[in-house]
């Protein structure tokens, strides 16, 4: 008996993992029932594997048995893989016990499409009410959606999910079109609104009827492969824009395609994952969301593809010097913000700190700025007067030198003409 | 200047700062009785605990910071470290000789200490819920033994209690020699007198007094966390600054089994 599960998790488990969301943040639900666990709104990683991913939730797959045939997918029907599938006890039980020794902050659950959606979604929806209802468990359940399944299953996932996900595979329809011509964007978005218009309803009645049910209160995320098909690096942020935008998304991945198939559309087995180039974007994305960039100053036709040598915040202020050097005693907290070795935290003390008197490099440094980096794009009090400011193309070098990125370490394959 | 020596107490430090403004030394140096070395030259003075003087400064701290900074201060003083003794000390004289509003002066040498060193405790707090391994026991009591940097027991405490409300445990700090018990109704401390099972040596307990099932579900986390890692995206550093090696010998994946 226990080989058997050994061996299930261990083909589960490694199917789950290419889907890299594994947050389990943003949900508040409460442990009133005196049953087990709760969730932790800031989420809790509670060990990270050896490629340095987190590893928060289990994350596993019902089964990896599926009648779809995606190129990029390691599951596809097509992949001489083994086959398992767990049974609903076996999944409520792993997730108990594995929750009981503080291993997980609850259980991420994604399957294969078998016979059909509603067939699949009906499945781990069960597994979902079993762990709530049954075994009074209130830890994180993340569901996948999955495309075509019936608005009934989708709306009774939500009652029990905290979260729930469902992975525009690649950037663009064209690029979706091309590895998985069954599939399409619209499958995607038709569920991502009914889910985010059925938040949005039970919020409201939540204001009038306080014991409304919670509905998927860690909200949405997606998913999209990148490296796979040749999309600018313009095209997926703004994909993703348009995601965050219109289905109120609260992650967009980014997962750097891992060579998983001799198909001759896609990288070869054994090129280097683009990491460097999924830092970028995960960058970017930070930008758009907590740093106030709209995505149209980070990326444009004028430049479709952001730099490998050094990060986006950098890049955009060395493209708009005249913007610089502010003085740190005056501007906005929302110009503070766009200084490239200046974080949330630290714009923050620095506005309150402020009010206490003109702030000093010594200052500066102690709040925690990256003060190496900062100091071509901002003045303070004991600021030495520069007749001119130095070329972007200048500051650059420098800073450069000065750095000694991890990346510029790593081989850079993804640049490759052929 | 003079040294205040304290016990190293909570109120102890509450009271060193009582008796620093009924005394008007002028500059003072406090050093908890632990880290004191004695000189010749310099001059001392025991502050003897007193309650009363502690809840009043406690008090008048409360009056002019917010509830975010008494928990900071709280925070800090649990870190156990000798300089922030003087820090905490600094700070609450900081407080005390300037308007309300002060403790968000960040550019203040104080206020940015205690403010480094919250961040410092409340990491290893994080790391706490996030590391610590339980293991079940014959009688079905959860077991984990951790040492962490920080004293940071009394944060965790309600944490675990909320969270694993239906099933007894117990987190025992084998540094400080102390633990927690929950019993499925409450919360207290606890302190070992002499149980063979648990050494330093030995974090995880003998297989004798462990549940019949416990051996598998390692095994099964073990698998787990092999499955679950990409190789071709392999990143040691990274992963070491996430969970870095102190942490590894309580943690049932990190054990070869």
């Amino acid at each position: 008996m226990s080989d058997r599960i050994r061996e299930k998790l261990t083909i589960l488990a490694d199917a789950a993992k290419y889907d890299v969301s594994c947050s389990s943040s943003g949900s508040n639900r409460k442990n009133d029932s005196k049953g087990l666990g709760d969730a932790s709104s800031s989420g809790i990683c509670h060990t990270y594997t050896e490629d340095g991913r987190c590893v928060s939730l289990l994350k596993i797959l019902l089964t990896n048995h599926c009648i779809f045939d995606c190129a990029f997918c390691v599951s596809r029907k097509s992949n001489d893989v083994k086959r398992a599938a767990f049974t609903v006890e076996e999944v409520v039980e792993l997730t108990m016990s594995f929750y009981r020794r503080n291993y997980i902050e609850g259980l991420f659950l994604s399957s294969g499409i078998f016979k059909n959606a509603d067939y699949t979604m009906e499945r781990l929806v069960r597994i979902a009410k079993k762990l709530r209802l049954e075994n009074n468990f209130n830890g994180y359940i993340h569901l996948k959606t999955i495309p075509g399944a019936s608005q009934e299953l989708l709306t009774e996932a939500g009652l029990y999910a905290d979260r729930m996900s469902i992975n525009l595979e690649m950037p663009t329809e064209a690029g979706l079109k091309l590895l998985a011509p069954d599939k399409s964007h619209d499958d995607v978005k038709k569920p991502l609104s009914f889910i985010k218009d059925s938040i949005i309803q039970f919020k409201d009645e939540k204001k009038i009827i306080k014991s409304t049910l919670k509905f998927v209160p860690a909200g949405q995320s997606t998913q999209m492969v990148i490296g796979a098909t040749p999309e600018t690096d313009m095209e997926i942020m703004y994909s993703a824009n348009e995601y965050y935008k219109n289905y109120d998304l609260k992650r967009v991945y980014y997962s750097g395609y891992i060579p998983i198939s001799y198909d001759t559309r896609m990288p070869m087995i054994g090129s280097q994952p683009p990491l460097l180039r999924e830092n970028r974007l995960y960058q970017t994305d930070w930008l758009m969301r907590f740093y106030g960039f709209d995505v149209h100053e980070i990326l444009n036709v004028k430049n479709p593809h952001l730099d490998v040598d050094i990060d986006p915040k950098l890049s955009w202020a060395l493209r708009n010097m005249e913007q610089f050097p502010i003085d740190i005693n005056t501007a906005d907290y929302k110009m503070i913000l766009r200084v490239p070795g200046i974080g949330v935290g630290s714009a923050n003390k620095i506005v309150q700190a402020r009010k206490f008197g003109k702030l000093r490099s010594d200052q500066l440094k102690k709040i925690g700025i990256a003060y190496n980096r900062a100091k071509y794009f901002i003045r303070c009090a004991d600021s030495v007067f520069q007749l001119n400011t130095p070329e972007a193309f200048t500051v650059k070098n420098l800073i450069l030198s000065e750095s000694n990125s991890k990346y510029l370490k790593v081989p850079q394959n993804q640049l490759s003409l052929f | 200047m003079i040294t205040y020596v304290f016990d190293g107490s909570l109120e102890g430090l509450l009271t060193a700062v009582f008796e620093f403004y009924e005394r008007k030394p002028g500059k003072i140096q406090l050093v908890s009785q632990v880290h004191f070395q004695p000189t010749f030259l310099e001059e001392t003075f025991e502050v003897v605990n007193d309650e009363a003087k502690a809840k009043r400064v406690w008090a008048g701290l409360c009056k002019k910071i917010s509830p975010d900074w008494r928990s900071r201060f709280y925070k800090c003083y649990l870190s156990e470290t000798p300089e922030i003794f003087q820090h905490l000390f600094d700070f609450a004289c900081y407080i005390f000789d300037n308007p309300k509003g002060a403790e968000d002066n960040f550019g203040h040498p104080s206020v940015i200490a205690l403010s480094k060193m919250d961040k410092s405790v409340n990491r290893e707090k994080h790391r706490m819920k996030a590391f610590i391994r339980f293991q079940e026991t014959g009688d079905g009591i959860f077991y984990a033994p951790i040492e962490p940097d920080y004293n940071v027991l009394p944060l965790i405490s309600s944490f675990f209690k909320n969270r694993y409300a239906d099933q007894k445990w117990i987190i025992y700090d084998l540094k400080r020699k102390y633990g927690l018990f929950y019993d499925l109704e409450k919360v207290e401390e606890i302190i070992f007198d002499y149980v063979p099972e648990v050494k330093k040596s030995n974090v995880h307990l003998p297989s004798e007094v462990l549940n019949d099932k416990e051996e598998l579900y390692a095994l099964l986390w073990n698998d787990y966390f092999k499955s679950t890692n990409i190789p071709a995206r392999k990143n040691m550093k990274l992963h070491i600054q996430h969970v870095p090696k102190r942490y590894w010998k309580y943690l049932t994946e990190k054990q070869n089994r």
